[in-house]
């Protein structure tokens, strides 16, 4: 008997006369209400030390180039809307370069930073994800990078993550990745001391875009 | 190397070794006291915990009361995605089944999630026998293999640990197998993570192989769930080309919905956070995206034995947040070393004598390694009832040691049954006592005792008996009662 029919007899056996368990009444996909969405988003993303700024969908470029005013070598998913980073272009010394999916993991050790867009975001939790899809590119971009820019937009945004998953399935069903991201990469290992920046992106930067939130003068 | 818990002493005996070490009680009250807290102050910001944690245990006892199916659902989903299943009974036949699967790739070394399933069947010797060297990459995980050392706690396995200790750890190691620590390098724990960044990017970037194992298992889409938070995850998860994950056949999940109660419940019970930093979802092979040789080995190892148990069967809902150790007056003195497993604490007392049965010294001592204060089954997000267990498996020791030879203990109690089935004869032991606590004069404890009287003394303080009983001195100012 294979080891596998060999298991399953097992928990066969295992389950003889035990009571079969239906699955739970629950209502999934609640949704959480929240007075200001946007607002909690915020300040649990700043929760986790990331920075976090609200700017008008026309702000976006003048934004990633801000927040990457230290950058010389950036990296985008190969769909990312490309007037996003066309401030940052334009300036002196940063090259911006479109994954086409044939960069190595060295190569990509050599870009400082990334910017993509996002999936989701969840306010309670202040988490991210990313789904992957074209605006987000591979998994290994926004990872190997030492700064990840994600705009988000605050249609995006979900109260808390039972209402997060709808929206993710068509990605999980056409067998894409999904990424969480709450904060900066951070440990507790020393003696339950947190340490933001481990080996994920040791700065996060969320762009979040509304309509009614101007980018504040620089 | 790491140390492994091959042939550790029963619990008692540990515990009594772990208990003289000041240095690491120092350490355990510091970290569990912090952990206690946080995890205390996101649990208390959702209105709803009690009926998460029911969720949390519904969902687990539907997955566990139909386990065949659901896994053979898994299996399904996750060919059709691309991935290999392998299934595996114990941990002699996982460690073949890994090791094989490395060899094929010609890798001489792998990187490695933090992963319970992986610690459980010792893949880690297994593979260096083989030649392969493991690389430990959550810094905890990290700071355990390079100080030759065994994991204490679920969640943050260096937690007896301080940093200075770590320092001297890195400083001695990690020049040895890859990049050294910076000259100067300071006990500050921002330089620490530092070094372990440095050390750990070259073997990230070099690696062909990984190994993880897994939060979760989706059985209708067959998704594998890792949640982590320094990001070593996603590094193991993404960069390498092939990937092989052990997960222990209980991790299923029967929908992508049933995440949202669990991504609740874990993060805020784990490391008490509204969310962990990362969690990462796969799905099989994504052309163009991560390893595009996936494979996922289905452990037993010990798990349709505790399935078979219809009362132990709910330790099986276990999702390894180890919030019941640090809640727990016994764990927080003696450590997670003297329970002799990587599943330490409370939930490692009910789940090691089911996983290896109760045959040897410590799997049988396991179960009376607790005060049965009832704080784990409290905390437990998925309501698993740790005391009620621990008694049921008490139970079940003493059982199997009917019949036969009496010990100590039972000639002992079968003793004290026929002195309290009489008064005379309680009192009579009462006079004796009296003399002997005369005897013992300022002491406020019996210390050891002699011969096999020793195994009941060892573990336990008894106090003197008193120079009088109550009995004597109701007697002595109130006259007889009689």
């Amino acid at each position: 008997m294979s080891t596998r029919d060999d298991m399953l007899t097992r928990i066969a056996a295992a389950l003889e006369g035990a009571d079969r368990i239906p699955p739970p009444q629950r209502e999934y996909g609640a949704t959480t209400p929240l007075p200001d969405i946007a607002a909690t988003f915020v300040e649990r993303v700043e929760d986790y030390r990331a920075v976090v700024e609200r700017v008008a969908p026309d702000g976006i470029p003048a934004a990633v180039a801000a927040a990457l005013s230290l950058a010389t070598r950036v990296v985008i998913p190969p769909g990312l809307p490309r007037e996003w980073v066309a401030t940052l272009e334009s300036v002196d010394g940063v090259e911006v370069v479109a994954d086409q999916g044939d960069l190595s993991s060295d190569e990509l050790d050599r870009f400082d930073s990334v910017v993509t867009a996002a999936a989701v975001g969840i306010a309670v939790t202040g988490t991210i994800v990313l789904d992957h899809g074209p605006d987000q590119g591979r998994r290994a971009l926004s990872l190997v990078p030492d700064v990840h820019v994600c705009v988000v937009h605050e249609s995006q945004l979900v109260g808390d993550v039972p209402e997060s998953i709808a929206p993710l399935r068509d990605a999980v069903d056409a067998g894409r990745p999904l990424t969480w991201i709450s904060g900066p990469s951070a440990t507790s290992d020393i003696e339950l001391e947190r340490v933001e920046g481990v080996h994920g992106p040791r700065t996060l930067h969320v762009l979040l875009v509304g309509t009614d939130h101007p980018l504040p003068p620089a | 190397m790491s140390g492994t818990f091959i042939g550790m002493p029963k619990f008692q005996t540990a515990a009594k070794e772990a208990l003289g070490n000041s240095q690491q009680r120092r350490n355990l009250q510091h970290a569990t006291g912090t952990i206690r807290r946080k995890r205390a102050g996101v649990v208390d910001e959702l209105d709803n915990w009690d009926e998460l944690r029911q969720a949390g245990a519904a969902i687990k006892d539907n997955v566990l009361s139909h386990l065949d199916t659901y896994l053979v659902q898994l299996e399904e989903s996750l060919t059709q995605a691309g991935a290999t299943v392998h299934w595996a009974a114990d941990a002699e036949e996982a460690n073949r089944i890994v090791t094989s699967l490395v060899r094929a790739t010609g890798a001489e070394e792998v990187v490695k999630v933090k992963s319970m399933a992986t610690q459980e069947i010792g893949l880690n010797e297994a593979l260096e026998v083989a030649g392969i060297n493991a690389w430990e990459t959550d810094l905890a995980e990290l700071i355990v293999q390079l100080g030759h050392d065994k994991p204490s706690h679920i969640l943050v396995p260096a937690i007896h640990r301080n940093r200075a200790e770590i320092r001297e750890i890195f400083l001695r190691e990690m020049g040895q197998v890859g990049t050294p620590p910076p000259t100067g390098l300071t006990s500050n724990p921002r330089e620490l993570a530092e070094a372990a960044r440095v050390h750990l990017r070259e073997k990230f970037l070099r690696a062909k192989v990984a190994i993880s194992g897994a939060n979760f298992a989706i059985a209708e889409t067959g998704t594998l769930v890792v949640v982590e938070s320094e990001g070593n995850g996603r590094m193991c998860l993404t960069l390498p080309e092939t990937l092989i994950s052990v997960v222990g056949i209980e991790k299923v999940l029967p929908t992508l919905e049933d995440l949202e109660v669990f991504m609740q419940l874990l993060p805020r019970s784990s490391t008490g956070e509204r969310m962990n930093p990362y969690t990462s979802t796969w799905t099989g092979i994504t052309p163009g995206d991560g390893p595009q040789d996936v494979h996922v080995v289905l452990l037993d190892n010990g798990r349709t034995d505790a399935l078979a148990d219809q009362v132990g069967r709910q330790a099986l809902r276990c999702i390894r947040c180890s919030a019941c150790l640090n809640v727990c007056p016994v764990y927080q003195r003696v450590g997670g070393h003297a329970y002799g497993s990587v599943y330490p604490g409370p939930i490692g007392a009910i789940l090691n004598p089911q996983l290896r049965g109760t045959t040897s010294d410590v799997d049988q001592s396991l179960p009376y390694a607790s005060s049965l204060c009832g704080a784990c089954g409290d905390v437990c997000p998925v309501n698993i009832e740790i005391p009620e267990l621990l008694v049921h498996l008490r139970t079940r020791v003493v059982d199997e040691h009917r019949g036969g030879i009496p010990s100590g203990e039972q000639i002992a109690m079968k003793g004290a049954a026929w002195m309290f089935s009489d008064h005379r004869r309680w009192e009579k032991a009462q006079k004796g006592a009296e003399l002997s606590g005369r005897a013992l004069g300022k002491k406020d404890t019996i210390g050891r005792l002699p011969g096999p009287l020793s195994a009941w003394s060892d573990a336990r303080d008894a106090p003197t008996p008193p120079a009088e009983s109550f009995r004597s001195w109701w007697k002595r100012e109130k006259g007889d009662p009689r």
